[in-house]
């Protein structure tokens, strides 16, 4: 990949549109080739960052921080050092934990209320929704001094539990949301004819419900794990080195003093790469919560 | 909306609330109470530092604030932030939507690449621009520079609110992308195409057909991410801690000043609670416009 001098192609960005008069077949096939030249070269120089990062993380710290190339002898060395010397272990297993523990809390206390919302809705649940909505708009630093206080009060600073107790309230919202709209979408005949049967609330959303609607609710609890995953406001104020998840264990590379930027590297690769795919995976579905159904 | 099943009336008003109950109490609490306590502490005279002086303090934290110079540079720094972040997301995701949207080859992965940014966690796009692309001497975009002929930039120190612009910037370029890519979907292709029988341009369909009919995924975008850019935080708390001086310092990052390294809890509670008016004036249209949608 010549990534690096992607700049050229963009000056031809003027003339593609122009010169493209879908009328001869020469022609359309001239055009597309400018549109993959294009659409490639811009996809490329967003992407460099992240690829320049892992390419880092293969090198020697002296590579690293010599002039750019993208010839070097790959080594696991910086990884090893990361693994051995930093402990990312620990921080790892507190942003799993973290996040995957306020996804579930978050899914087991919203699913009865999307449920509610979607199948017996009354005259107020368009307001709750909204409110619901709302509280999301609340922005962190408004409330940092009090969260803080009664963290320090009942001893929840720098513990899991209290990093999953505040992301699991600040996914809430998203949460409810975005099951209601797959919830909505599920026709409800099937409900009813379950209800004839017998089937109780508790078995409607066990056995019908939820496996009929396990795409939507597998899409929204990815989004609530990357969300919290990638959180960085209150794990930087609220945790410090018991419960510090991945983004505040990278902060500590921030300190002026040493560039460390192979160990940087692979360590931000290793913190991102399992949510980079997750993000791949669910980006479709994600949309609906990120935008509270308001694209689909 | 409300016409459901004559059953599901009476019933479900007992049912829906149960089941919602859980979801509204606990963000009920999640909002009421540190909001309470915001406003509370904003009235007082707090320092954790000072343990003795204690009490009412009237208007004294909001005087101080208001007439503290480095509020209106912090107001000035978010104004500044949202709004150069806004246009270079907006813009470039639209243009970026329809790219993506025409037909090249490979054009599923070169999506994906430029959605990337987007999930990688806040701590490491900004060290990892910090550091490997915008350093002096040995980043990138130095390198670039000087392969041209161009003097090097010294980001950081030269240009720091353009630094952090960039960083933020292409983080949320990504999330204006997938929103936009998705409202295309619903795009008339057949509006389109007989747009272009009738002989119109590219440029005239992206204006005359493309544009309105990504009004509203566009207000959604820009309001969503308000929301978001009013508060950033990690980026400046990594890179620049709010410097050189006060060039960097948004409101989120004074308040956290404030909060927890001068422990002045009275003035970051009144801080808090200028940003808290702030997000609820963009609050109020977005949730008007969800609203809205919610009706059909």
């Amino acid at each position: 990949m010549t990534t690096a001098r992607t700049k050229q192609p963009g000056t031809q960005s003027a003339a593609v549109p122009l010169t493209t008069r879908p009328s001869l077949l020469a022609s359309a096939g001239v055009r597309k080739l400018g549109l993959t030249v294009l659409g490639w070269s811009v996809a490329c120089v967003i992407f460099f960052p992240i690829f320049w990062m892992v390419l880092t993380g293969f090198k020697t710290e002296a590579a690293a921080i010599a002039d750019p190339s993208l010839i070097f002898s790959p080594t696991l060395e910086s990884y090893q050092e990361v693994h051995d010397r930093t402990g990312y272990a620990s921080f790892a297993i507190n942003s799993v934990v973290v996040a995957f523990g306020s996804t579930l809390l978050a899914l087991l206390i919203a699913i009865p209320s999307a449920y509610s919302m979607a199948f017996l809705p009354t005259r107020r649940t368009k307001g709750t929704l909204l409110w619901m909505l709302s509280t999301k708009m609340l922005p962190p630093v408004g409330v940092l001094m009090p969260i803080y206080l009664i963290f320090r009060d009942v001893g929840l600073l720098d513990t899991r539990t209290g990093l999953i107790i505040v992301y699991t309230l600040m996914n809430l919202p998203i949460v409810v949301w975005m099951l209601y709209t797959f919830f909505k979408d599920m026709p409800k005949d099937i409900l009813e004819a379950g209800r004839m049967d017998g089937a109780s609330t508790l078995q409607e959303v066990l056995f019908l419900l939820m496996p009929l609607t396990l795409p939507g609710i597998a899409s929204t609890g990815l989004l609530s794990v990357i969300l919290s995953w990638n959180e960085a406001f209150w794990s930087l104020n609220l945790t410090s080195s018991n419960a510090a998840p991945l983004t505040a264990y990278i902060a500590s590379f921030s300190s002026p003093e040493g560039l460390f930027w192979a160990k940087l590297s692979a360590a931000s690769t290793m913190a991102i790469a399992p949510i980079l795919v997750l993000g791949w995976m669910t980006q479709k579905q994600m949309v609906r919560g990120l935008t509270f159904g308001a694209v689909k | 909306m409300n016409k459901t099943r004559a059953s599901g009336r009476t019933v479900g008003g007992l049912r829906t609330l149960s089941l919602q109950a859980p979801a509204v109490t606990l963000l009920l609490m999640w909002m009421l109470v540190p909001l309470g306590m915001t406003l509370w502490f904003s009235f007082q005279r707090y320092n954790l530092l000072m343990p003795g002086m204690t009490g009412f303090a009237g208007l004294e934290n909001y005087q101080y604030l208001f007439t503290d110079p480095a509020l209106w540079s912090a107001m000035g720094t978010t104004l500044l932030l949202v709004g150069w972040v806004l246009a270079i997301t907006v813009v470039g995701g639209t243009l970026l939507a329809v790219l993506f949207q025409q037909e090249f080859a490979g054009r599923g992965i070169a999506r994906v690449l430029a959605i990337s940014p987007f999930f990688v966690m806040p701590t490491v796009s900004a060290l990892v621009w910090k550091n490997m692309m915008m350093h002096p001497s040995n980043g990138v975009l130095s390198w670039v520079a000087e392969s041209f002929g161009l003097p090097a930039v010294d980001w950081f120190s030269s240009l720091p609110l353009t630094s952090i612009i960039i960083i933020v910037a292409w983080q949320w370029l990504p999330f204006a992308l997938l929103i936009l890519l998705t409202a295309m979907q619903s795009l008339d292709e057949d509006q389109v195409e007989a747009a272009r029988m009738d002989g119109a341009g590219p440029v005239a369909i992206f204006f005359f057909i493309t544009l309105p009919h990504l009004k509203r995924a566009i207000s959604v975008v820009i309001m969503i991410e308000m929301i978001f850019l009013l508060t950033i935080f990690a980026e400046i708390f990594v890179t620049t801690s709010g410097g050189p001086g006060l060039a960097t310092t948004n409101l989120a990052y004074l308040i956290y000043i404030r909060a927890l390294l001068d422990f002045d809890v009275g003035m970051a509670s009144a801080g808090g609670v200028v940003a808290i008016v702030l997000a609820n004036i963009v609050a109020i249209f977005l949730v008007r416009m969800v609203a809205r949608n919610l009706e059909d």
